[in-house]
């Protein structure tokens, strides 16, 4: 138990660590100031500007960026449909599979889209190295890059002294990302991972192992809080994860970014102490999660309890992580909306299995995916502060900026709109016979498959209860009279869709919307927003907000569970 | 709306290129020039056959000869993955634990008499994640190792010499669990146990 909580907390010191030094870095890239690459890429950014016939000096109003966010989006899903849709033509296919049905294909293209990275598809066993490169990575990739760029916008915004409402020019934001953080990180990861054994090769199947370039995928997979692994099982397959020291890296790829968020943005808003109590508000619960997961976990199931096994629950996890490992790696992997598991959530105890849905609860603002947990959070940070006016009796302002009705409602719609999607598609699933081919379990356990499905899907998550399934292989391997759930596979899609899309765009709106107003100096009665107090107020909102919303339904699966030993 | 969608589909071209294959071809050219085995999955050859992994696990669970490793819903497949899926409460998750240990304890019994249900491992009971999990506890392997020694006709020393030097400490000295790797292990044993 010392080994495993001393395990917990360097891991909690290192990641501390990080936020200053990555934080630093991302803002003056942000910021569009020199950074050590600069004489690497700047030619590289001149030349991509000049191709993509980009202005980088015009800057955009919200709607301009939003439409812009929203063709580019369009079209990428589009041709990443047709690539899964014509795998049979393509190269890098040296196992000869087929292309996807229709509505997987659906399901898998608005995965990758939204940085959700659902798995309805079996990668080593349904996928070319072509879809998984060319369709697949790219879209780790940019996905990420998206998210970074609306919350940067949503950062101009919130800075802005100008008034002129532009929040910057899409096309550049997304280029820079990609070129100064994604990139660069993901190289060096990649190499890394292969020096502990993971593969990256373009070498077929052979002695019974499926192969292929897994290190770059695996290294932008967690980087841009993607999650979609390269093999079925995720990042508990040896060749994808194979040792201790591997695995701590990769909880460090998915955290370092989001974690280093909250500090890039205080420094763009010019106070270090803002950016500051908002990861300390998002650390807390990371911790709580964390603690929670790990000694549920150590305390094992009554499955195995009624078996005559005594201790931990080893079920569903490799030996070299251990339970500290990978109940550190499940905290990590749900509060950051990465979605990359190492671990079968379904066979996690009924308590540990209820952090990562609660976790999926907090709208992925504790970190979160890459830009989209700090904008989601910054949206908790406004109706924290409108709250907080109400309680003192003020017009609410941030940062000098009043927060009047219509962004109050632009928030609760970016805040709120997702949980209801969990909600109605949920009780859908459960309700209607259509969810019943995708359910697996009995009991509380086969609700929270179902749950659990939208509650990731929506949030961008992409980790399952994997005994939900879209997707039917009758024939593995070859990809041979595979079909896929068509009612999974398209509530899932629409869930991905509209859970990332809508609050993009409301968030942009409030964005667009703060950036064109002016600047009131900070008066006797203001209410700070740097201070642990209201650090407090944020958890608060964040968790009222999170379980207020969702706690009938934690009621009906894990709660139940965790109270109960009984079998089902 | 004409000049996004310019942008946009340029910006596609341009972005798979780069992204998609660029650097993926890039790095895998690096990892292969760096790291040649173990970019090629760490495999095992014998008489020019690739017969497996040094990282995953491989299915000797009908010979008494071999350090067995942990349970596979998947009978070790390398091709094909997926979680087992059990749930904390579902009584087939209780009777596939119970399955387990009675088969531990069939195989373990003979050659360890004071074995009872409560003293076998909590990994040897259990669905590994990825079905091919190569690594077993140390308690695991010390149980075993008293099987191999009987069946090989070797001290039990030599056996426990070749555990210890299979054997995987936590990644940086604290992170994971110590993994004793029985493909590696097994490996070792065909080579120095005739």
């Amino acid at each position: 138990m010392t080994e495993g909580f001393l395990q917990l907390a360097i891991f909690c010191a290192v990641i501390v660590a990080t936020a200053p030094l990555l934080g630093g870095y991302m803002a003056r890239v942000f910021r569009e100031e020199r950074v050590f690459l600069t004489p690497v890429l700047a030619p590289v950014e001149r030349t991509l500007y000049r191709v993509l016939r980009v202005d980088p000096d015009r800057g955009q109003d919200w709607k301009a960026y939003g439409k812009s966010l929203i063709v580019f989006s369009t079209l990428f899903v589009l041709v990443l449909f047709a690539i899964l849709r014509t795998q049979g033509l393509h190269p890098f296919n040296p196992e000869g599979f087929k292309s996807g049905s229709w509505d997987v294909s659906f399901n898998t293209a608005t995965s990758f889209l939204t940085n959700t990275n659902w798995q309805f598809y079996g990668g080593e066993s349904t996928l070319s190295y072509f879809s998984q490169m060319a369709g697949l990575a790219v879209q780790n990739f940019v996905s990420a890059a998206v998210g970074i760029a609306v919350l940067v916008a949503l950062m101009r915004g919130i800075a802005a002294r100008g008034g002129d409402g532009l929040l910057g020019n899409f096309y550049k934001d997304v280029t820079r990302i990609l070129l100064y953080v994604l990139v660069p990180l993901a190289v060096v990861g990649t190499v890394v991972l292969v020096s502990q054994g993971v593969l990256q090769t373009l070498g077929a199947t052979t002695g019974g192992i499926a192969r292929g370039p897994v290190a770059s995928q695996e290294a932008i997979k967690l980087l841009g809080t993607n999650g979609g692994g390269f093999f079925n099982v995720n990042s508990a397959f040896p060749l994808e994860n194979p040792t201790a020291f591997s695995n701590f890296f990769e909880m460090w790829m998915i955290l370092c970014i989001p974690a280093s968020l909250p500090y890039a943005y205080g420094r763009i808003v010019g106070s270090r102490r803002q950016g500051w109590t908002i990861f300390g508000a998002m650390f807390a619960l990371f911790a709580i999660s964390v603690v929670v997961v790990y000694l549920a976990e150590s305390h094992g199931t009554p499955a195995a309890h009624a078996a005559g096994l005594a201790g931990a629950n080893l079920e569903g996890k490799e030996q070299r992580f251990g339970v500290a490992s990978s109940s550190l790696f499940t905290a990590v992997t749900t509060v950051v909306s990465s979605g990359a598991v190492n671990t079968a959530f379904e066979s996690l105890t009924g308590l540990g299995g209820l952090v990562p849905m609660v976790d999926l609860g907090f709208s992925e603002s504790v970190f979160g995916g890459v830009g989209t947990g700090l904008y989601m959070m910054l949206l908790f940070v406004l109706l924290a502060v409108f709250i907080g006016g109400l309680m003192v009796g003020r017009t609410p302002e941030y940062l000098g900026k009043k927060i009047e009705p219509t962004d109050v409602k632009l928030v609760a719609i970016g805040a709120l709109f997702t949980a209801m999607i969990v909600l109605v598609f949920t009780a859908l699933a459960v309700g209607t016979k259509y969810g019943g081919p995708s359910t697996f379990a009995s009991g509380p356990q086969g609700f929270s498959e179902n749950f659990y499905a939208y509650l990731s899907q929506a949030n961008n998550n992409g980790s399952a209860w994997a005994g939900y399934t879209g997707y039917v292989q009758p024939n593995a391997p070859g990809n041979v009279g595979a079909h896929g759930v068509t009612f999974a596979d398209l509530m899932g899609g629409l869930a991905m869709v509209f859970g990332r899309y809508v609050p993009i765009l409301a968030v942009l709106a409030v964005a667009g919307s703060l950036a064109r107003k002016k600047v009131s100096p900070a008066g006797l009665g203001t209410m700070r927003t740097d201070t642990p107090t209201f650090g407090f107020l944020l958890v608060g909102v964040v968790v009222l907000i999170g379980a207020l919303t969702f706690l009938p339904a934690f009621l009906l699966g894990p709660v139940v569970q965790s109270l109960s030993t009984n079998l089902f | 709306m004409r000049n996004d969608l310019t942008r946009s589909a340029l910006a596609i071209v341009v972005f798979t290129l780069l992204l998609g294959l660029a650097y993926p071809l890039v790095m895998t050219g690096v990892a292969q020039v760096a790291f040649p085995g173990k970019a090629d999955g760490s495999l095992i050859q014998a008489g020019g056959k690739v017969t497996g992994s040094r990282l995953l696990a491989r299915d000797v669970k009908d010979s008494p000869r071999y350090f067995h490793p942990r349970p596979s819903a998947t009978d070790y497949s390398g091709s094909v993955t997926f979680f087992a899926n059990r749930g904390p409460n579902q009584r087939s998750t209780r009777d596939l634990t119970r399955r387990h240990i009675d088969a531990y304890i069939k195989t373990e019994k003979p050659y360890t008499p004071r074995l009872t249900p409560a003293r076998v491992p909590i990994d040897a009971a259990t669905f590994s994640a990825s079905g091919v999990d190569p690594d077993i506890s140390k308690a695991n392997a010390a149980i075993q190792a008293h099987r191999i020694a009987a069946v090989r006709h070797v001290p039990l020393a030599r056996v426990e010499r070749l555990i210890t030097a299979n054997t995987d400490g936590r990644g940086l000295g604290v992170f994971g669990e110590p993994g004793v790797n029985t493909t590696t292990l097994n490996l070792a044993l065909d080579q120095d146990v005739r």
